[in-house]
């Protein structure tokens, strides 16, 4: 396990099967990955090569099958579930491609859902979900429920959330892809500008070229292996 | 997460109110015809409980219940007086009687004969006149029920409202002048026939001729004596059954849920009740949590231990429970309220309240374990499913 303290993500044979037996479906065969803090890294690579099969591992909502992962130096293979829980819970943000904005709450109340999870009263939680949603520029829909959002406004409620524990990790799962080329940019502006503070580390899962200008560095993956990284997409001629 | 939990629930208001109806229709069901059934069981031993006063009822051996009347002879009611630590013993006749209305046609009565001395066992509450009114020649007195709607002279007018028997008005029963002397309250009889209160010399006047006419006899123990211990020494002494007046209400009960098919109707419809309670509130609260999985996901994923998603489909549970428990037995009690004047037997007592209660917890277990079950085996790797 490397002990380097300057690595946010250390990943090293990992692998992951789906299935048995003819079922059977090796989604990840041996990952070796590394991301610093500070950095903001984009997984790229066709449908069904294991993208989102590595972030779910990195982020410790799935069980690695065998390898070695540790996210800033801690291994979620050696923790029992409620304590992988609980760091998730500390240190990872996630951003979805579908938002997942609970619908019968406000923009307010969703970005503060992480902060209640950890059991900060609930008004602090709402003021700090509040300072967020101003640094994304949703400080004027704090009481707007999704449903009066557009995609662009969720997906800032959604970055809000994200950031509003202040993870050491924040994983993203398309967040552009279901938003126009200038939202999106948008959207990754706030992203690059607001989650990379502190040392903090980014993964994002993406198809979207438009954004992959964005990245420090990307991570190609095919057929379950990462096959390529690169500091520009120019560099993995995508 | 609460607050997040409730709102979540009320947010979806189409399952929000499925739910609720589910529940509210259960316990609307369960309470109502159980309310009906208790009544309708209450009707049956409702005079004996009317009759406050004596500790023990005294009858022949064979007697079933309170309207499976066995004659015994004059004379028992001397050798009941005889067994030691028996205070006093009066004669009580009961019997089903025609009476002739205005009309030409013939109503079946409840007579009631009581002592002429005493006139212990009359009704337990009185409206017009007075129960010693009875001593007046021909004197009966009626229940108001049976006054103002089998036993009302019929209307003037075709189409027209019948008149209620009043004090002074006269009819036949059995071909023997009657006059209303008072007029009473009384509980329901199971066959709903207007009871008719008179004194026991008359009722047997009115009664067709036969050898045995006493009914029953009614008596009470002596301040030292425990009325268990004399109904035992009575049987013993005389071989005629004696029972203290909850034993023999007991008895009654028993013989309707035996040898009736009432409990298995009442029975069947609660269960229906619960069992189709339980299928829509379960279903659709199954459906809202599945509906909602993929926010229990993200929950799950930001670090939300299964305990506090638990306690969140608890609570969820819980309060559809209530609300859905508060309306049906509100419905429930504004049926039993709104039918009060009416035919229908109808008796909330707070033991049904607890069975109901019990009904819909369960009914809310049930709905909650089938979405706990879902969302414990959830893996929150669903969250990067689009």
């Amino acid at each position: 396990m490397s002990t380097d303290s300057s690595l946010a993500v250390y990943c090293k044979g990992v692998t992951k099967t789906y299935g048995k037996g003819t079922a059977e479906v090796m989604a990840l065969r041996g990952v070796d990955l590394e991301v610093k803090r500070g950095e903001l890294l984009m997984l790229v690579g066709p449908s069904g090569c294991g993208k989102t099969t590595l972030i779910s591992v990195i982020a410790g909502i799935l069980n690695r099958d065998g390898g070695e992962c540790a996210v800033f130096g801690t291994d979620f293979g050696d923790m029992r579930d409620h304590e992988r829980t609980a760091y998730r819970g500390k240190n990872i943000g996630f951003v979805f491609q579908a938002y997942n904005l609970i619908p019968a709450l406000t923009a307010a109340e969703n970005a503060a859902v992480p902060l209640l999870v950890n059991g900060v009263k609930r008004q602090r939680a709402i003021d700090r979900a509040k300072d967020l949603l101003g640094r994304v520029g949703m400080q004027d829909k704090v009481n707007k429920p999704p449903s009066e959002l557009s995609g662009g406004q969720q997906q800032r409620v959604a970055i809000a959330r994200a950031l509003v524990h202040d993870p050491k990790l924040i994983v993203c799962d398309e967040p552009t892809s279901a938003l126009d080329h200038e939202t999106g940019h948008h959207v990754m502006e706030i992203l690059r500008s607001v989650a990379l503070e502190d040392g903090r580390a980014l993964v994002i899962v993406t198809h979207d070229a438009r954004i992959f200008e964005f990245a420090d560095r990307i991570a190609q993956m095919d057929d379950g292996h990462i096959v390529a990284v690169a500091n520009s997409p120019r560099e993995l001629k995508l | 997460m609460n607050l997040i939990a409730l709102k979540m629930l009320v947010g979806d208001r189409a399952k929000y109110l499925g739910i609720i109806m589910g529940i509210t229709f259960a316990s609307l069901l369960i309470t109502q015809q159980a309310s009906i059934f208790v009544g309708l069981m209450s009707r049956t031993y409702g005079f004996v409980t009317d009759l406050g006063q004596p500790d023990i009822w005294v009858m022949d051996p064979m007697v079933q219940f309170i309207d499976d009347i066995k004659p015994l002879q004059d004379t028992e009611l001397y050798r009941v007086r005889g067994v030691t630590g028996v205070a006093w013993a009066v004669p009580l006749y009961k019997g089903l009687l025609k009476a002739r209305l205005d009309d030409g046609s013939y109503q079946t009565c409840n007579v009631i004969g009581l002592d002429d001395t005493t006139l212990i066992g009359g009704p337990p509450k009185m409206i017009e006149g007075s129960l010693a009114d009875l001593r007046r020649a021909e004197g009966i007195i009626v229940d108001h029920v049976g006054a103002s709607s089998r036993l009302a002279k019929p209307a003037a007018e075709p189409g027209g409202q019948p008149t209620p028997l009043r004090v002074g008005d006269a009819i036949e029963l059995n071909d023997h002048r009657a006059v209303v002397v008072g007029i009473c309250e009384v509980s329901r009889t199971f066959q709903s026939q207007p009871v008719i209160y008179t004194t026991y010399s008359r009722a047997v006047q009115f009664a067709p001729r036969e050898r045995k006419l006493l009914s029953f006899v009614l008596a009470e123990a002596a301040d030292d004596v425990d009325p268990k211990d004399l109904c035992a020494r009575i049987t013993a002494e005389t071989g005629l059954a004696a029972y203290l007046r909850d034993d023999f209400a007991r008895m009654t009960v028993n013989y309707f849920m035996k040898y009736t098919g009432i409990p298995i109707n009442f029975g069947i419809a609660v269960l229906l009740g619960f069992i189709v309670g339980t299928a829509i509130a379960g279903q659709t609260f199954y459906n809202f949590t599945l509906d909602n999985l993929r926010y229990f996901g993200t929950l799950k994923a930001m670090g939300a231990p299964n305990s506090m998603l638990l306690r969140m489909i608890l609570l969820q549970s819980v309060m559809v429970g209530i609300i859905g428990y508060g309306l049906g037995v509100g419905a429930a009690s504004l049926m039993g309220t709104l039918s009060s004047s009416t035919e229908l037997a109808f008796k909330l007592t707070w033991h049904l309240l607890v069975i109901s209660a019990t009904a819909v917890t369960l009914i809310c277990l049930f709905s909650a374990f089938i979405s706990m079950y879902k969302v414990v085996r959830l893996e929150p790797a669903i969250v990067f499913k689009s």
